[in-house]
């Protein structure tokens, strides 16, 4: 795993540490709209995703950020006016992999099992050989190296969570979607798994929901807000610097500073409301 | 530990079986309407060998159709499962079927298959069928979705989140319904062997109740409930070993 005091000078290097997962397009999204119990949750909501970039989105509980990542991996039913093109012009479906807030492991695979779920589920053998290769090196990683053969109800919840990272991660899809995907793990593990994923996910379109500002001030390209009823993203702060950034940095403080300002803004005018 | 929980229900059993023989003795009750304990135990002594051999037969009916019914009601729960036009149609046949009583098919399956044991095994089968297919198509179709919109993202085919996911998540499901189908399975053979048989202990109880001999026809009845409860003890720890995901309670 690498360090988490020096994960700046790292990142030239680790750049090309993974092949790249085919060509990432941008992708761009308006118009979306999604009702629950006839409250609309957004109306005519746009985002952009840069090519290649992560995204961070931060807001408020209940906002509708799973919602939005479910509608852009197509897990919702959308609504007419809705529109999702990726810049290349071709179907996003197939494309993308998802990493839900709960970590979905099936409690009668084990853990490597888990890990090479997407391999299995589809039959390909020669690619499952290969992913399990890749898997046990990327829970190595992780720490989960000497856990390969243990049931899920055997893990604690934040070891659960990074064998979905790994299975997310192990998926080579050009476009990312991740819901919270660090949130049950430990101060340090946390910054030891935002450089892990820095790395592998770099080249790759990146949609990443998260309550923590220090995170999406590490590892976003560029960092929305979302926020109101119904929600809206702000414009997005984009930080200098490579991912993932040196979390003591001046400069990823002040990120975090700024995104909490916006983050009480945000709360404060729902409170109005 | 195990020695300790076993007392009580020893000694209530042993409680029960002392009033009923002094009953018998002390209202001189005929033996041929109820036959004291004593009796049936000295039955087993006279006739173990008569009994063993209608056991035998009685065991054989149970086990091929358990095995013919849970075999049958799995496949028509996963083509259900997978082909959404014929769980429109089978459902409801399904449920129509099962308000016909078995008692009166028993004697047309007795007309059609013979005396013989494959008119018991339909008969298990029939009883055995309801209880399995419904408790897996149950299982299922109640899956977390969150484990089938991860699967279809990751491009899996119907088949696969049928097997790889489906399946695997409705086991305890189908095993709840094994469970029922063990405890009912002996019911459907005895039925078959009342109506028309040549052997089995459903069998010996008729032939034995009409000569009177009712010691041997109780008999008869001891050694069907303990078959029973060895089947069911038996496919519980099967279905344990085969699932040790699932969280046991003591
Ligand atoms: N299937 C559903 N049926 C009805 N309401 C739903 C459904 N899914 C979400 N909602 C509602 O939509 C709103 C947004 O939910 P969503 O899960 O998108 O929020 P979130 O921003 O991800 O929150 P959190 O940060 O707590 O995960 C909530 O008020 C929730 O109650
Ligand atoms: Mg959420």
């Amino acid at each position: 795993m690498s360090s988490v005091t020096a994960p700046s000078e790292g990142a030239a290097l680790i750049q090309t540490a993974e092949p790249p997962p085919g060509a990432a397009p941008a992708i761009a999204l308006s118009g979306a709209h999604v009702d629950f119990e006839d409250q609309p949750l957004f109306d005519g909501l746009a985002l952009d995703l840069p090519a290649g970039r992560t995204t961070c989105l931060l807001g408020p509980s209940g906002v509708g950020k799973t919602s939005l990542l479910r509608l852009i991996a197509g897990l919702l039913e959308p609504l007419p006016g809705f529109r999702l093109v990726a810049s290349d012009d071709r179907p996003l479906a197939g494309r993308i992999a998802y990493m839900a807030q709960t970590d979905l492991l099936l409690p009668w695979l084990n853990v490597l099992d888990n890990a090479t779920l997407g391999a299995r589920l589809r039959g390909e053998r020669a690619a499952l050989a290969n992913a399990r290769r890749r898997a046990v090196a990327l829970l190595s990683d992780v720490g989960l190296v000497d856990r390969l053969a243990a049931r899920p109800d055997t893990l604690s919840g934040g070891m659960r969570q990074r064998v979905a990272l790994v299975r997310t991660l192990i998926e080579e899809r050009p476009v990312v979607m991740m819901d919270e995907p660090f949130g049950a793990l430990d101060a340090i593990t946390r910054l030891q798994l935002q450089d892990l994923a820095a790395r592998l996910l770099a080249g790759r379109t990146v949609l990443l929901v998260t309550h923590d500002p220090l995170e999406a001030a590490r590892l976003g390209h560029r960092i929305h807000v979302m926020a109101g009823k119904p929600a809206t993203v702000d414009a997005p702060l984009e930080p200098s610097g490579v991912p993932p950034r040196d979390a003591t940095a001046p400069g990823t403080l002040a990120t975090q500073a700024e995104l909490l300002r916006r983050l009480a803004d945000a709360a404060a005018v729902d409170a109005r409301s | 530990m195990t020695g300790r929980r076993l007392v009580r229900p020893v000694l209530i059993a042993a409680g029960l079986l002392a009033l009923w023989e002094a009953a018998v003795w002390l209202n001189s009750i005929p033996h041929y309407i109820l036959p004291p304990p004593s009796l049936v135990v000295l039955e087993f002594i006279d006739r173990g060998d008569l009994l063993a051999e209608h056991a035998l037969w009685t065991t054989i009916e149970i086990a091929l159709g358990l095995v013919a019914g849970v075999s049958l009601g799995s496949a028509v729960a996963l083509l259900m499962a997978r082909f959404a036009a014929l769980r429109a149609w089978g459902v409801p046949l399904v449920v129509v079927s099962q308000a016909v009583p078995v008692f009166a098919i028993a004697p047309l399956l007795v007309l059609w298959l013979g005396y013989g044991i494959a008119s018991k095994i339909a008969m298990a089968v029939l009883v055995i069928f309801f209880p399995v297919a419904s408790a897996f198509l149950d299982g299922l179709r109640r899956v977390d979705p969150g484990w089938l919109d991860l699967a279809r993202l990751m491009g899996a085919s119907p088949a696969a989140v049928l097997f790889q996911i489906r399946l695997p998540a409705a086991l305890p499901a189908f095993a709840s319904g094994v469970r029922v189908a063990a405890a009912v399975a002996p019911i459907g053979a005895v039925i078959g062997e009342w109506v028309g048989a040549s052997a089995g202990l459903g069998y010996l109880m008729m032939q034995q109740l009409a000569r009177g001999q009712t010691a041997l026809a109780f008999a008869a009845l001891v050694v069907l409930a303990a078959i029973g409860v060895a089947l069911y003890f038996l496919v519980d720890a099967l279905l344990r070993r085969a699932m040790p995901w699932i969280p046991q309670q003591s």
